[in-house]
């Protein structure tokens, strides 16, 4: 018997599968983390600025929201890269898709801060409370609760946007796989095992948000 | 004691207060009735603050309220203030309601701040209420929190504005109970409202709005019953029937 060019998945394989597994589940934890904090900031501003500041932000974060987030990382870290400064490709990515991430969650806490009604901030300054004390115990927890069910849909479509973070050659889930299909030859065994994984970490948070969007709804 | 001198108060090209001139004593019960628009709320919302004014002065115990540096949230501390709708915070469950203010505007430790709420909410009726959620609650209960809450402040005055508007008909009873409890209790108010009976019953001195001044001033007795001024006499005879 001669030596097969392929070998086929075998358990030897696991840790390298982990290794994908665990940089989709981290990349996408520091974009999700990033993003919601500075969602936070860009969707303050954006609620409370006037329109000139309004125009400009809103205008950014439509170039973020409507470039394909593919392109806009070849585009960095090419650039980025010819500028003399490369980056590894988790930090390249990291930066690309929280950015991309900030976008989205901006739209979401700008929504939140809006629909707390206003006579309800002014009940709080009647109470004494300062303008940032209005912010903090009334604008935020009652905005953020109200938002909670799109934040989650956003964080769950970064997790499996973050597959893209492959083509500039992070070894996420998505390019292990790559890898071992092209050396085990058996594309339908680990694609349907890779699906598998991003079902197991989505359907439950989606689930989770309905119980969430449910119970609020009272 | 608050003394209202001469407030012009405009929105945009809108002028709503024309000149009110209004002297409220320690202790005093002052109903302000007039019909909508006539200036009687934003009135309360210049008194606090919230609302900034063109001309005049309001001086609130030796503090000029619209002076460039009085720290007006200080201020809002003496001045409680409930509204027509009834703004509870819906992410906080009643004892919160009540207790946030104290605990964060006082900075009150939690267990101080929880002492007066509770007392607060059991005088207004809402001991059995401490944990429930306020939109699970009717719009009496609502505002009696509202009024709690305003209260565990320890204001030194309570302005109210219009705060029976938005209940149902059958609900109205328990607040004006609430606000009848607070002037035998010796508070100083300024109830902005349409229940003219109320007002007659439990005010020193009625003012009648109309245009964005005061028409007519005085006791009860004077203004309700024995109006001199041609406009308070055709609102009392379209609002009494």
């Amino acid at each position: 018997m001669g030596m097969s060019l392929f070998t086929p998945l075998s358990w030897n394989d696991s840790g390298f599968i982990l290794t994908g597994v665990l940089n989709t589940v981290y990349i996408s934890l520091v974009a999700i983390t990033i993003g919601t904090v500075l969602g936070l900031a860009v969707g303050f501003l954006r609620a409370e600025s006037n329109r000139v500041t309004n125009t400009l932000l809103g205008g950014v974060l439509d170039i973020l929201r409507s470039v394909p987030l593919i392109i806009q990382l070849i585009l960095f870290s090419t650039y980025i890269g010819a500028m003399g400064h490369p980056l590894n490709p988790f930090a390249a990515g990291s930066i690309v898709l929280s950015l991309y991430t900030m976008a989205f969650m901006g739209e979401v806490f700008r929504g939140g801060f809006e629909s707390v009604p206003q006579s309800m901030v002014v009940a709080g300054r009647s109470l004494g409370m300062s303008y940032w004390q209005t912010v903090l115990y009334i604008r935020l927890p009652i905005g953020m609760r109200a938002v909670f069910p799109s934040w989650l849909g956003v964080a769950l479509s970064v997790i499996k946007d973050s597959a893209l973070v492959s083509v500039i050659g992070y070894m996420e889930l998505l390019r292990t796989s790559e890898q071992l299909i092209s050396r085990t030859q058996q594309p339908l065994e680990i694609l349907l095992g890779v699906g598998l994984f991003y079902f197991i970490i989505s359907y439950p948070l989606s689930l989770y948000g309905k119980y969430v969007e449910r119970k609020m709804a009272i | 004691m608050i003394k209202i001198q001469g407030v012009y108060k405009s929105f945009d090209e809108l002028e709503v207060l024309k000149g009110v001139d209004l002297d409220v004593k320690k202790g005093e019960v002052i109903s302000v009735i007039g019909g909508s628009g006539s200036g009687k709320s934003t009135l309360l919302y210049c008194i606090n603050g919230i609302e900034k004014i063109q001309q005049g002065n309001i001086i609130v115990d030796e503090i000029d309220v619209h002076a460039k540096g009085t720290n007006r949230d200080n201020l809002r501390q003496r001045l409680g203030m409930v509204f027509q709708q009834f703004n509870s915070f819906p992410h906080l469950t009643v004892l919160e309601n009540a207790s946030l203010a104290p605990r964060i505007v006082k900075k009150l430790k939690k267990k101080e701040a929880i002492e007066i709420a509770k007392e607060e909410l059991n005088n207004v009726g809402l001991s059995d209420k401490f944990d429930e959620y306020p939109t699970r609650m009717s719009g009496g209960q609502q505002q009696r929190l509202a009024i709690a809450r305003a209260l565990a402040m320890k204001p030194e005055y309570m302005l109210f504005d219009e705060v029976t508007s938005a209940l149902d008909p059958e609900l109205v009873g328990e607040v004006l109970d609430t606000l009848r409890m607070l002037s035998d209790a010796g508070m100083t108010m300024i109830c902005v409202t349409h229940e003219i009976a109320f007002a007659r019953e439990v005010s020193d001195k009625i003012a009648f709005f109309h245009q964005g001044i005061i028409e007519e001033l005085g006791t009860p007795e004077q203004v309700i019953s024995n109006p001199q001024k041609e406009t308070t006499q055709k609102f009392l005879s379209k609002v009494l029937h």
